[in-house]
């Protein structure tokens, strides 16, 4: 059974805001009865049109669905739109006490219909997440064939959340979760991601001392490389480093792995981006 | 708040008479059976005993029936005997909608250069068996269909696959832990080579289960070690256990007829009374032979993990052919391999009743589950359409 808090079973048996605004100023569908979960949702505005008065939905889906949805009509209600915009699914579900980490695309989408539903007020174009089959243009690229999901709204997502592995991004997202094609594709998006967050909080420094190369070096190594590897089940170990050449041996999977010398590449290059462009790595035994 | 328990496909309380014939072998007489001494002797002479009582349930010679820790290492155990038996032979043949015991083991083969047939069902559960015919061949090493569906409880034609099996002349083992007790086997007629059999499925405790081979039939152990089990499982005898699993046999071919008779006609009456009460239901599996204690029923507009939690609410355990319920992203192997429609493959609900089941309790889940369906598709964006189009 799951682990759901008091606060998310107390949202599934008493959801408030069940039900439709006859005169709603949005409405957003997100979701389908083949994806297993759909939520409509409804926005009352005052009547300068500034901060919703209202909100009430209708949710085709599990206990957490119903949850996630009874505390995003709650927590909108008195927001502005910019307000109610800026909420994260990381919010809805801390609101109910935190979900099962399988459960967050549920609070997901909780997110994805209000962007849509305050997108279509607004005028401006829906934005596509992919799976909202009520929608016929499509941004982006589909990643992910099964649930339809765009790249946009994956790297949205894992930007978001700051997730790490492919098997995240599926709880958050149900990405990857059927046939599994995708699940390449997933870990580039997160390399990626990645990739633009650690540069955009840390520029490449222009100098470096010895001492501070070393520490950015193994840095990189246990927070950017490392939990890529262990997500296929593989590891490596830092053996040495001697000014620009680092040595590491490939551990569990990745050792004796066929593809090791993709992945010592890879790992080149990411100390190339993130640290400094003259670092060689070797592979060693060890 | 006591609980109405409908879940016994996944597990069954253990029988107080199992219980308690079981109690004296932890504390008191917990020799081992291979000892020299009287205090081993006399828990070998239960172990027999109960090896007595499991064959006789399943119309077997004592010789043929090896104790195992649970069902899924009984089939586990069959399938890789059968392909070290036969190593020249490269096809193994099963269904898509065997229990993950069976399934997982096949597919892992695969990688190891095996070709593996997944035999298909049609919208009814039921397999194709002009499709066996066409598959089997003399590569093929092993076919594995099981018994009794867990989801569905869908029985197959287990004797006529049989039939078409020797003909081949390889191995055919049935995974039968759904339908161990539930319905009368006699392996002394079968076409059966190997079966598996779990004891908690049938009021034993859990960690314990059986593989009956027939007498002849090539094996080769999983588990190396000892001589237990003449040489075919080693290991200490789970001795408490294995007594536990001969006394639930016993007590299963006593309340055969109960379980074909009383228990069947609780789960006509809830299936009737559901049907009946609740518009846009179908069962699954509803056009093929089933166990008797199984119902598959799927709801429209309404997603399954939402019903269980209802349920729940109301005491009654049940359980889900629902994506949401497992983690897992999909409905259940077995409702999308049978065609299931999407409309209603995420709200399907599994009942399974045993002997312990009452009159009162299938009354509750009929006077508690229409309003649960009717609140669930009111929330429903789909179930208000349907519910406003009515």
């Amino acid at each position: 059974m799951w682990d759901y808090t008091e606060k998310v079973k107390e949202h599934f048996l008493n959801p408030r805001n069940v039900g439709e605004i006859q005169d709603a100023d949005a409405v957003g569908e997100v979701g389908s009865l083949a994806c297993g979960d759909a939520l409509k949702l409804f926005i009352k505005l005052d009547p300068q049109k500034e901060r919703i008065v209202d909100a009430k939905f209708q949710t085709f889906g599990c206990g957490s669905a119903i949850a996630s949805s009874s505390a995003l009509t709650e927590m909108v209600k008195g927001k502005t739109l910019d307000e109610a915009l800026a909420i994260t699914n990381q919010e809805i579900a801390d609101f109910l006490g935190g979900l099962p980490e399988e459960k967050m695309h549920c609070s997901v989408m909780g997110q994805e219909a209000l962007e849509v539903a305050i997108a279509k007020y607004r005028g401006h174009g829906v934005p596509t997440h992919g799976h909202d089959h009520l929608h016929d243009e499509q941004e982006g690229e589909i990643v992910c064939k099964c649930f339809g999901l765009t790249d946009g709204f994956l790297k949205k997502v894992i930007a978001q959340n700051r997730l790490h592995t492919a098997e995240q991004v599926t709880h958050f997202t149900k990405a990857g979760g059927a046939c599994g094609g995708c699940i390449p594709k997933i870990k580039e998006l997160i390399a990626e991601v990645l990739g633009e967050q650690v540069q955009e909080e840390r520029k490449k420094p222009e100098k470096l001392t010895n001492l501070r190369k070393m520490q950015l070096i193994q840095d990189v190594l246990e927070k950017e490389i490392r939990p890529l590897l262990w997500a296929d089940g593989g590891d490596l170990e830092l053996i040495d480093i001697d000014g620009g050449t680092v040595q590491i041996a490939f551990r569990k999977a990745c050792a004796g792995c066929v593809s090791s010398g993709y992945t010592a590449k890879f790992v080149e290059q990411k100390l190339r981006d993130l640290v400094s462009n003259d670092i060689t790595v070797e592979e060693v035994e060890g | 708040m006591k609980e109405i328990y409908l879940d016994n496909n996944a597990t069954t309380r253990v029988d107080d008479a199992v219980f308690e014939e079981m109690r004296p072998y932890f504390c008191e007489l917990y020799g081992n059976p291979s000892s020299m001494h009287f205090f081993g002797g006399q828990v070998q002479k239960k172990v027999d005993e109960a090896r007595n009582r499991v064959a006789a349930l399943l119309g077997a010679e004592p010789a043929e029936i090896v104790f195992t820790a649970c069902g899924t290492e009984s089939d586990n155990t069959a399938i890789r005997s059968a392909i070290e038996a036969f190593p020249e032979k490269r096809h193994i043949i099963t269904t898509r909608v065997e229990h993950p015991a069976v399934l997982t083991i096949c597919r892992n083969l695969t990688k190891r250069g095996y070709r593996v047939t997944e035999l298909g069902v049609d919208g009814a559960g039921r397999l194709d068996l002009e499709e066996l015919k066409r598959v089997i061949d003399d590569d093929t090493a092993v076919v594995s269909v099981m018994w009794a569906n867990n989801e569905t409880g869908v029985v197959f034609p287990i004797e006529e696959i049989g039939a078409i099996v020797k003909e081949r002349g390889a191995l055919f083992h049935t995974d039968a832990v759904q339908a161990v007790g539930k319905i009368p086997l006699n392996m002394a007629s079968s076409t059966v080579d190997m079966l598996a059999l779990s004891g908690h499925k049938l009021h034993a405790p859990k960690g314990i289960g059986a593989l009956y081979v027939r007498k002849g039939v090539p094996f080769r152990p999983f588990l190396v070690g000892g001589h237990q089990e003449k040489n075919r499982r080693a290991g200490t005898e789970a001795t408490s256990s294995i007594i536990a699993l001969g006394k639930a046999c016993e007590q299963a071919a006593r309340h055969m007829e109960d379980e074909n008779t009383r228990v069947k006609g609780m789960r006509d009456r809830l299936e009737r009374e559901l049907m009946t009460r609740i518009p846009n239901a179908r069962i699954n599996g509803g056009g093929a032979e089933r166990l008797p204690n199984t119902l598959s029923i799927a709801f429209e507009f309404v997603e399954g993990e939402l019903i269980l939690l209802y349920l729940s609410e109301k005491g009654i355990c049940a359980s889900s052919g629902s994506a949401c319920t497992s983690g897992s992203l999909e409905p259940s192997h077995v409702l999308r391999a049978m065609g299931v429609p999407f409309t209603c493959a995420h709200g399907s609900i599994r009942f399974s009743l045993s002997r312990f089941t009452t009159d009162a309790e299938i009354d509750t889940v009929v006077r508690e589950l229409p309003a649960i369906i009717r609140r669930g598709r009111e929330m429903s964006p789909f179930g208000r359409e349907f519910l406003a189009a009515q």
